[in-house]
Order: structure tokens, then sequence, then C-alpha cells
């Protein structure tokens, strides 16, 4: 039996050693929920790239999960060299534990955001509950389903639009859109933790009649499992968001991986990295790559988190923080 | 002799009863993980075990539990030696605490790893400096499963060597054996039906274990996604094939630790029956 | 008491206490390794368990009283206290009434496939608990085989407490089975010939004759149910729903706790967790024991 124990230990190392060697550098992208097949090819493309370009062979790693909750992880040490997640605030919480520089933001292009969404709804074919915007979804028949914004990202933006949306209405005060908000939280049946999990329940759990999702994640969910299954129904408003990028300084400059890191970064900018994100339902920055796919996206009113609420730290002090709006309404 | 039994309408409904309870529970789960999992037909089912990531995930649940499972055979040998060979004053507590990581959430497993070797814990600043990463490394994940897994052999010596005494350890100890061969040749022998049992046991855990090392794990693809953790990536990503395949896999382990655990229970039975 | 010595009784100290302070904290032996084998005891148990319990006990102690109290007394964590706590109850009381007919159809009686079924009953053992927690929430979502029909009924398992429950009960079963089954294979069947003599009808002496004898094992059983389904995670998140004050279970608040970085709510509720955990250790070593004296009596 040890003889047996022995070989099996030296087989499985064996195993485990063996692919280390076959990448010449890796690097880490932590990114948010619903980016896991934007990245999973621009990974590929990019690695592609960089071998052409300087002869190493690159392996970009991935790891996904709730926005809120990837940065957390990566303030308590998980070593990613880039950080993509669903909003700036999470980023200068990484940044206000000096894990990167506080300017971030302003080292790249268009407040770091290679590319842009926005939230709309997903309905049941043929809407069969008729929603047709905000204030739809706080009637008693309708069923919401959206992640907790407490640890995703995406669902501090839904939280936000609706938010929004119940200030434009005539007399919209504080208070009315609170009310608003909370009526919209009392019709929610299941509160994920992530984007993606709620896409799940709504799409393969059958739970709910709306699902506020990234309008990204919508595309998805209606084309994986066919038209016949989904509308998108978009709002009259909703708001502008924000994806933003950021190398992690102390990270790369401990590895040694700023170059690769940056120019990784860069390339979602390009005209190549720009048509890999539309063709996976992110709003192109580039001109000459948005003309394109203009047909793609459907126009509307988008109202944006600095004119509406003073910026990130702001909106998530206000409304996201412990005793918080959302602390409130849930209560 | 049989006891008296029952009518035959009362045996008969209670067999159903019986049956339905353990089929809606246990056998339709086993069975729905293997039907979902060749929904798609084979190959779509050995493309997903052979994709890199679920490889990687294979790979990594093996190492966990060849580090793990061993580590905890020493313990629990060690422990059971001490605890049933020798009197002492606060053996009973010395028991409930090797017991502890039993009955406490898995979940409790990964915080306390995390509060010591997070950034923002114990050593977390200090690890940091030294350019030492423990969370959200396989290191982690192999600490958290040791600690699940760790009274798994000890709870099953305990009893066994508690039941067989002293007394043939003592006369050869008394002929002038030497401790580590009153161990081969006295003990071993005795309890290497149960220890395999335990080592078993120990095994199924920690290569399923979920919640422990999900908190301290970090979720990288292809580097600290155990088998259970890339089933739930592949479940939250709509890839349910690739989730139940890799799912199939570990419930084949279980059928075969199961298939195992009956074996040896046969072995004991035979054995029991030829002392008289 | 001339018990046979239990690994989770203290041995039976000499009562004079002059002989007590003669072999201090341990009796003298002639066997060897003692100071080996309880030494890398301790070290491992102290490396593995005690010190991060104690790194966690002690960041809540760092705490204050004060933001303890707070931090375990908001709603929420009270509704995710109560869930899992309560949860896990029901679930080891419907674990005891079943597992007690599976227990009894296994050994009293003979039909084909009952050795099949007896290897079953280990199952939740042995399947990881993500596994089950799929396989679970698959089976019982609105489209799934059985969720289906019972949705036609009006009843819905998946993301529902009621799910929470299923799930706990899936992990208790084999406790209460296995504590049940080798005793009543050994109960003599001399009694209850005895009691057929005295004229009892077959309902009179289970519940006069057989259902004592199985009481301590039956209570045993349960409590190990119960303790194991308290802190459940993996089978539970997937089927739960996790709707903060519905279906959201306390293991999975540390999670959310530690996730949106309130470490303080995290070990707070982690400490209160281990407390249970604990409490329900000692008190499940007194049950053993009991039941053996019970058994012997």
């Amino acid at each position: 039996m040890i003889f047996f124990r022995r070989t099996l230990l030296a087989g499985v190392l064996a195993l485990v050693a063996a692919p280390g060697f076959a990448a010449d550098v890796t690097m880490l992208n932590v990114s948010y929920d619903p980016t896991r097949e934007l990245f999973s090819e621009a990974n590929k493309v990019f690695a592609a790239q960089w071998k052409a370009k300087t002869g190493n062979t690159l392996r970009v790693r991935a790891s996904h999960g709730g926005s809120g909750k990837q940065a957390r992880s990566v303030i308590d040490g998980l070593a990613a060299d880039v950080v993509t997640l669903a909003l700036a605030y999470d980023i200068d919480e990484i940044a206000d534990n000096k894990l990167l520089r506080a300017d971030w933001q302003q080292q790249l292009p268009d407040n770091a955001a290679p590319f842009y969404s926005t939230i709309v709804f997903l309905v049941r074919k043929n809407n069969p509950k008729s929603v047709q915007d905000w204030n739809d979804l706080v009637r008693a028949d309708v069923k919401v389903i959206t992640p907790n914004p407490k640890t995703s990202g995406g669902a501090r933006w839904n939280y936000l639009a609706a938010w929004a949306y119940a200030l434009k209405q005539p007399g919209g005060t504080d208070a009315t859109a609170k009310d608003f908000v909370r009526a919209l939280f009392k019709n929610v049946p299941v509160l994920d933790g992530g984007a993606r999990a709620s896409t799940i329940t709504f799409v393969q759990r059958n739970i709910g009649d709306v699902l506020l999702a990234w309008e990204s994640e919508a595309f998805l969910a209606q084309n994986e499992l066919g038209k016949d299954k989904f509308d998108i129904v978009i709002p009259s408003l909703s708001i502008l968001a924000e994806p933003p990028v950021a190398i992690v300084d102390s990270v790369v400059d401990k590895r040694g991986t700023r170059a690769v890191a940056e120019a990784y970064l860069k390339f979602l900018y390009t005209p190549e990295g720009q048509a890999l994100g539309a063709k996976h339902y992110y709003r192109p920055r580039l001109a000459e790559v948005a003309d394109k796919v203009a047909d793609k996206f459907p126009k509307l009113t988008l109202v944006t988190i600095d004119a509406q609420f003073g910026g990130w730290r702001n909106a998530q002090k206000t409304h996201f923080s412990d005793g918080g709006t959302f602390d409130e309404i849930i209560k | 002799m049989m006891p008296p039994t029952e009518p035959r309408w009362v045996r008969y409904t209670l067999i159903t009863v019986a049956m339905l309870f353990l089929t809606g529970l246990v056998v339709l789960p086993l069975l729905l993980v293997f039907a979902e999992a060749l929904r798609q037909g084979l190959s779509a089912y050995f493309t997903a075990l052979t994709d890199p990531d679920a490889w990687a995930a294979i790979k990594l649940t093996l190492l966990t539990a060849a580090v793990a499972v061993p580590l905890n055979l020493i313990f629990g040998v060690s422990a059971a030696w001490a605890i049933t060979k020798f009197d002492f004053k606060g053996k009973s507590l010395l028991i409930t605490l090797i017991d502890l990581p039993f009955s406490v959430s898995p979940v409790i497993g990964g915080l306390i790893f995390v509060l010591l070797f997070g950034l923002q814990g114990w050593f977390g600043p200090w690890l940091r400096a030294n350019d030492i990463q423990i969370l959200f490394t396989p290191i982690a994940i192999i600490l958290a499963t040791i600690f699940v897994t760790f009274p798994f052999v000890a709870r099953e010596l305990l009893p066994l060597m508690q039941e067989q005494g002293r007394q043939e350890e003592e006369a050869a100890r008394v002929l002038g054996a030497s401790g580590w061969q009153i161990f081969r040749r006295v003990t071993l022998p005795n309890i290497r039906w149960g220890l395999l049992y335990g080592v078993l046991l120990c095994n199924a855990r920690a290569m399923g274990e979920f919640g422990a090392v999900s908190v301290v794990s970090g979720h990288i693809r292809g580097e600290t996604n155990t088998m259970p953790l890339h089933v739930e990536i592949m479940y939250n990503e709509y890839a349910f094939t690739g989730a139940f395949a890799v799912a199939s896999l570990l419930a084949l382990l279980a059928l075969v630790t199961l298939v195992a655990k009956s074996l040896l229970d046969a072995v004991l039975e035979r054995r029991e029956q030829r002392v008289p | 008491m001339t018990s046979l010595p239990s690994p989770l009784d203290s041995p039976t100290l000499p009562p004079s206490p002059t002989y007590l302070r003669r072999w201090g904290w341990k009796r003298p032996s002639v066997l060897p390794g003692f100071g080996l084998t309880m030494g890398f005891t301790l070290f491992w148990l102290s490396l593995i368990v005690l010190i991060p319990l104690g790194g966690m006990i002690l960041k809540t102690a760092t705490l204050g009283w004060d933001a303890f109290f707070n931090a375990i007394s908001t709603p929420r964590v009270l509704a995710a206290l109560r869930l899992s706590i309560g949860g896990a109850l029901i679930a080891a009381i419907i674990n005891a009434v079943f597992g007690s007919i599976i227990a009894w159809v296994l050994v009293r009686y003979r039909f084909p496939g009952r050795r099949l079924a007896d290897a079953l009953v280990d199952i939740p053992f042995a399947l990881p608990t993500a596994v089950a927690g799929i396989a679970l929430t698959t089976l019982f979502a609105q489209n799934g085989w059985l969720g289906a029909p019972l949705d036609k009924l009006g009843i819905q398992v998946a993301y529902t407490p009621l799910g929470v429950i299923v799930a706990l009960i899936f992990v208790g079963l084999p406790f209460v089975v296995r504590t049940v089954q080798p005793v009543l294979a050994d109960l003599d069947p001399e009694i209850e010939e005895a009691a057929l003599c005295l004229r009892a009808s077959r309902w009179q002496t289970i519940r006069r004759v057989i259902l004592p004898s199985l009481f301590p094992a039956l209570v045993t059983g349960t409590a190990l149910a119960f303790a194991r389904a308290v802190g459940e995670y993996g089978s539970v998140i997937f089927i739960a729903g996790n709707l903060p004050m519905v279906s959201e279970i306390a293991p999975l608040l540390i999670v959310i706790k530690l996730e949106e970085f309130s470490y303080a709510e995290a070990t707070a509720i982690g400490t209160v967790m281990l407390s249970f955990a604990f409490l329900m250790l000692l008190a499940l070593n007194g049950l053993q024991r009991w039941s053996r004296r019970y058994e012997e009596a």
C-alpha cells in the first residue's frame, strides 16, 4: 500500500508539474460576471498577437464573479495583473488599499472603459405580462430578477437606473425614488450573487417575468437559448454603464508583467478589440467600429452616474454602504 | 429465528414508502447527473471532460487529496495511538476538539484561513512583504481540505482500537519489541480494514469538498478550481453538459467509494464470523 | 459503571486523590510512543484546527461586545440563523421518521433490491455536496423530473425554504439510518415473542417494546443529522434561491458578508455557528454516553 501511495503521489505531481512549463508568460485578468465569453475569445486573440510580436507564449488566466466580490478578492491578495470590473467604484476600492494608483481612470481613454453598455429588460416571448417600462416593474403581478447590489456590479447599475427613472418622473424626489426602488425589490423572488447566476435563474429555471440585465447579457441569453424564448424590452430611460479596466500596479511591478498588461488593456481599444467587444454585445467606443454595428444596438436616453448621482463614490456611500439606502430598503 | 412480523399489507406499504423515499431523494438525483451529462451525446461528454480547464481541475483535485489524505492518515493513527493506548486527563476534551471540524460549517473552514492569510488578516501583510502567497493558491485549498477532513481517519480508528484494548501490545512490549515493531506487527494487522475505511471516506470528502474550498480559492480557471468548483462555474455558465460531465466523475467516485465500502463490510463480517 | 470503554468517555479514574496525584496527568504505561504521538497530535491539531479557529475568535474579540451583538442581531442575520437551525431541525425530524422506516425495512424484511437499497443509503455521505446541489436543483426545478409534477399540484420546491429542507434531508439521511440499523438488528427477538405470548397486539409491541429500546439510537441519529445540517452549504445554495430574509442560510450569509468585505459580521456569524457546533458536540457526547448506559440497563 505504501508503494502504491508513493507511485500515486509521484504520478500526480508529474501531472501537475507538466503543463507549468508550456507557457513563458502568464497574466491574470480578474473580471466581473458576464464577460466570460468576451474574454475567453479576446484572451486567445491577444495571446496570438503577443506571440507574433514578441515570440513569447502568453497564457491569460481569467477569474469571474460578482464585481464587488472580485474587487475584494484582489484586496485580499488575489494576484491580478489587470482588473476589468463592472464599475469604477470597485477599482477605486482597490486603489484605496494602495494596490494600484489613485488616478487609474486617467491612464486610459474614455474613463478607462473600452466599451460601454446599459441596462435593459429581458422578458419571456411576446411579453405576456406586457412590461414596457420601469413603472411596470412595481406592479403586484410582476416578478423581477436581479442580482444582489452588494456583490454584483450589474445589480448596482440596475438599482441606480431604476432610481434615476423614478427621479425623472413628475414630482420625483429622493423619497419617491426610494419608495419606488423598495417596491421594485419587493417583487424580487431570488437575489443571486452575480449577474450570471441571475440569468440562469431567469432563463434556465424559469423564474420571474423580467430580468434586469446588462444589454450584453440580455443579447447573450436571447441568442444562446433561441430567439423564440425571450424578447428584449428597451425602457424609456436607462443608465450609461461603463465597465472600466485597470492595471494592478503592485502586482505587475512584483511579477514584471507591466508591459504585457499594458498591451493587453490597450488591445481592447484597437479596432480588433473593439470588434470583439461588439461581437459580444458590448457597445464599442471607436467610431469606425461603432458605425458598422450601429443597427445592432438600439438608441435610448442614457443618464450618467456623474450627472445623476455625483459619481460612483457618492452613489456607493449613499446607497450601497453598510446602513445605506439599499440596506434600509430590504429590511 | 425471525421475530414476529406484521401483516402483509403493512410490510408492503412500509417497503414502498421506504423505497419511494430513497428513490426520490437519492436514486433520481444520481441518475439525473448521468442523464444530464450524456444528454448531448458521448462526444460532447468527452469534449467537456478533456477541456483544459476541466482537466486542470481534475489534476488539482487529485493533488489536494494526495496531500491531504496521507497527512490526515498519519495524524489519525498517531492520535488514535495516544488516545487509546494511554490514560491521561483531558482526553474527552481532546476528542471533542478533534471532532470539531466535523460538525462546524465547512464555510468556517474557509473563513478561518482567509482571516489568517488574507491581506487584511493576521499574517497577510507579513506574507505580502515576504512575497509569500497562500490565500487563492492550491496551498490554501489543501489547508482548507485538511481542515474539513481532519477527524475522518481518527474517528474510524478510535472505537476500533479502544475495543481491541492494550493487552496484545503490552505483551509484545514485555517480549522486547520496539514501538515501531509493535505498531507494524501487532496493531496494524488489527486495524488495517478500519484504517482503509477511514482513508476511503477521507478521500471521498477531500475530493468533493466545496464550501471551505470555495471561500479560499479565488476561482482562477485552470489554476485554483477543484472539480466541485469547476462544476459550479460551468453550471453558472449555461454549460450544463460540462457541469454535469465533471459532476458525473465525482458521482462515479462516490459509487466506487460505496462499492469498496460494501466489500470492506463483507470482509469484516466474515472475519467476525470466524472469531467465535 | 462497568461499560465498554468508549473513546468518547474519559477513562474511569481511580477515586483516591492521592493516587491521582501520584500519576500526575498521565497514568504510567509500559507502551512506548506516547510523547511522539501525543506531541504530533497536539502539534497538528493546533496547526490546522486550534490556531485558525483561535484566530477567528480573537478577531471577534477585537470587535467588542456591542459591535458583536449588533452584527448578529440584524433581522437578516437572525432570519438566516433561524432558517439554518429551524430548517435543520425540520429536516432531522423528517429523517427520524423516514430513516427509522428505512432502517426497519432493511433489517426486518427480505425483498429484491434490499442490498442495493442498503448501499444507496450511504450516497449522501460520499456524493460531493456541490453535485448533490445541482442534481437536486435540476430535479426539483419547475421543469425538472419531480419539480414539474409538483408544480402542477401547486407545490414549489426549488428556490423556496422547502428546497432548503429537501437538501438538508438529503445530507442527514444516512445518519439516522446508520445509527438505528445496528441497534434494530441486535434486538433480541425473544422479547417480541414474549410480548406476543402476553397477548400484546403487534402495534402495542412496537410501541411499548421496540420503540423504547430504539429511542436512544434514534435520538442520537437525529441529533447527528441535525448537527450536520445546521452548517451545510454546498447542497443548499443551489436550490435555496438565496433570498435575504426568506431562503438565505447562515453559512451563505458568512460568504456574502465576506464578499461584501464585512469581515466583522462574517466572523461574528462564524463565531456564533462555531459555538453552536461545539455545544452540539458536547450534547452529542452526553447523548451517546446516555444511550450506551440505556442499552446496558
